[in-house]
């Protein structure tokens, strides 16, 4: 089992688990600044799974890496428990095989190879990877490396997983895979998740509420509470019907 | 059975070469031949000069083994040293850049002097000339290194030490091979004109007092056999980055690994 540690830390009430008020963050290039985000508000309570949705290039990687504390703001607070980021591409180490590249999280805070492989063994178990525990990223297919990425993860232990469009290089029938199979684990391994995508469908398919952000400078621009149970099938009506409303708010043509 | 095809090229080219060279001293006449020795007759000094060649060649080819091998193990514990302090860097690079412009002809008599005339001050000459192709490549390599993997080694609270043991360091692994392949040609380089100051053997000795001797023939026969060497320890390297580093491993095509 990964323990995930009391949700308690960085002035946080009860009711959070990611609170990001008013956050502004802009980056200085070569051809001047670039504001990522202006004015950025989201909060996630506590086992709830945000969806962010947005236009290219709106900030959302940035969102991303101000809740990991990779980054802090220009303004505005940012306030979050622990979070461990699943990238956008797998990153999984080339050299390792599956089973210690699941381990790395526990590896990097100094646990032996042997105590990562026993932790990590019931796992690739669970999600159907046993049979290639040896094996190494360059022979498992896209959808195999983006669980042992999720895993990895998981692994970490951290209350909140900070998923950035993580089955985007998918292909469309693995992505729908990926998505149910994303939503079974969550039922049974419930986790604060920040889930960043460009595939509306995908939010309203996972998230218990989507938000949707602006083109840059990126700021929450609506939210959509999505009260239906788990799982979710992507021709049900209701689906379909905040779908179209999620896409309206993005301002697309539907 | 492909892989032999892939060699035709390769061999049609150098038949024509040597027919052209054989050619051109054919007709230039046979003093110049004492110069430029036709093909048949560096074939002959191949033959006849055998046991003087190999044995010459064990010398070189040590000189050469042992040099790369110190640049590579000192090379990387440099480059390290340069991937965590950006002041070192400063420091040593143009000094390192200034190495490579160095003739070794220049140097190679100080190093007999201090070091005597046995493979020392050759190993010293060939540690020199290839040490700056790797340390540029293996830095290369530690600094290529996807920030995006920092950042996730970072967000599972790894140890700067930590994020190098296992991931910064066994990234640049092949890069270590990418410089001592590209240290080979001028290692060989060096050890010959290690040999030309101070020595009485190796295939650069051989070199050196072919000419004087008028036996240009076996001067080239001793040229061809260190090409041979530069491509056998070219490949060689490569087939050692297969079977030490079989995830880095992508086919590339034959010798340009």
């Amino acid at each position: 089992m990964v323990e995930a540690p009391p949700e308690e830390p960085r002035e946080l009430n009860a009711e959070d688990a990611v609170r990001l008020e008013l956050v502004s963050r802009t980056f200085r290039t070569k051809r001047g600044p670039i504001q990522a985000l202006a004015g950025m508000s989201l909060h996630a309570s506590p086992r709830e799974v945000v969806a962010v949705v947005g236009p290219s290039g709106c900030g959302k990687t940035t969102l991303l890496e101000l809740i990991c504390g990779l980054q802090s703001p220009d303004s505005g607070t940012v306030r979050s428990a622990p979070a461990a980021l699943m990238p956008q591409r797998d990153l999984l180490l080339p050299w390792l095989s599956a089973i210690d590249n699941a381990g790395l999280a526990l590896r990097a805070r100094g646990a032996s190879r042997e105590q990562a492989r026993q932790a990590a063994a019931p796992w690739l178990e669970r999600f159907g990877l046993e049979r290639f525990e040896r094996t190494r990223p360059a022979e498992l297919s896209g959808g195999m490396r983006q669980r042992v990425s999720f895993l990895r993860t998981l692994l970490a232990g951290k209350p909140v997983l900070a998923l950035d469009e993580p089955f985007a290089a998918l292909d469309a029938i693995t992505r729908q895979d990926m998505q149910g199979w994303l939503a079974r684990v969550l039922e049974s391994e419930p986790r604060t998740v920040i889930l960043i995508t460009h595939d509306v469908e995908e939010a309203v398919v996972l998230a218990d509420r989507v938000v949707v952000m602006s083109p840059r400078p990126g700021h929450a621009i609506g939210e959509i509470d999505i009260h239906m149970p788990r799982p979710r099938k992507r021709t049900d009506p209701a689906v379909v019907e905040l779908r179209e409303r999620a896409l309206a708010a993005l301002g697309a043509e539907s | 059975m492909r892989r032999v095809w892939r060699g035709i090229p390769a061999a049609i080219l150098l038949l024509a070469l040597i027919g052209a060279w054989e050619l051109y001293v054919d007709l230039k006449g046979s003093t110049f031949s004492l110069i430029l020795p036709p093909p048949h007759q560096v074939a002959k000094a191949l033959y006849t000069d055998r046991s003087l060649l190999w044995s010459s060649f064990l010398v070189t080819a040590q000189e050469v083994l042992l040099g790369i091998l110190v640049a590579t193990a000192l090379g990387a514990v440099l480059s390290v040293a340069i991937h965590f302090s950006p002041t070192l860097r400063r420091a040593t690079y143009p000094l390192m850049v200034a190495s490579q412009a160095v003739p070794v002809a220049v140097f190679a008599p100080a190093l007999a002097f201090w070091l005597g005339f046995g493979i020392l001050p050759k190993l010293v000459v060939v540690a020199v000339v290839s040490f700056f192709s790797i340390v540029v490549a293996t830095t290369a390599g530690l600094a290529a290194v996807d920030p995006d993997l920092i950042k996730l080694m970072r967000t599972f609270d790894a140890s700067r030490m930590r994020t190098f043991w296992h991931v910064e360091l066994p990234s640049a692994l092949p890069s270590v091979f990418t410089g001592a392949k590209i240290a080979v040609a001028v290692s060989v380089i060096g050890a010959v004109f290690a040999e030309y100051t101070g020595s009485n053997s190796g295939l650069g000795y051989v070199i050196l007092v072919s000419q004087p001797q008028l036996l240009a023939a076996r001067g080239v026969a001793a040229t061809v056999i260190l090409c041979v060497f530069a491509i056998a320890l070219f490949g060689l390297l490569g087939l050692g980055e297969r079977l030490a580093l079989p995830w880095a491993y992508r086919p590339r095509g034959e010798i340009a690994t």
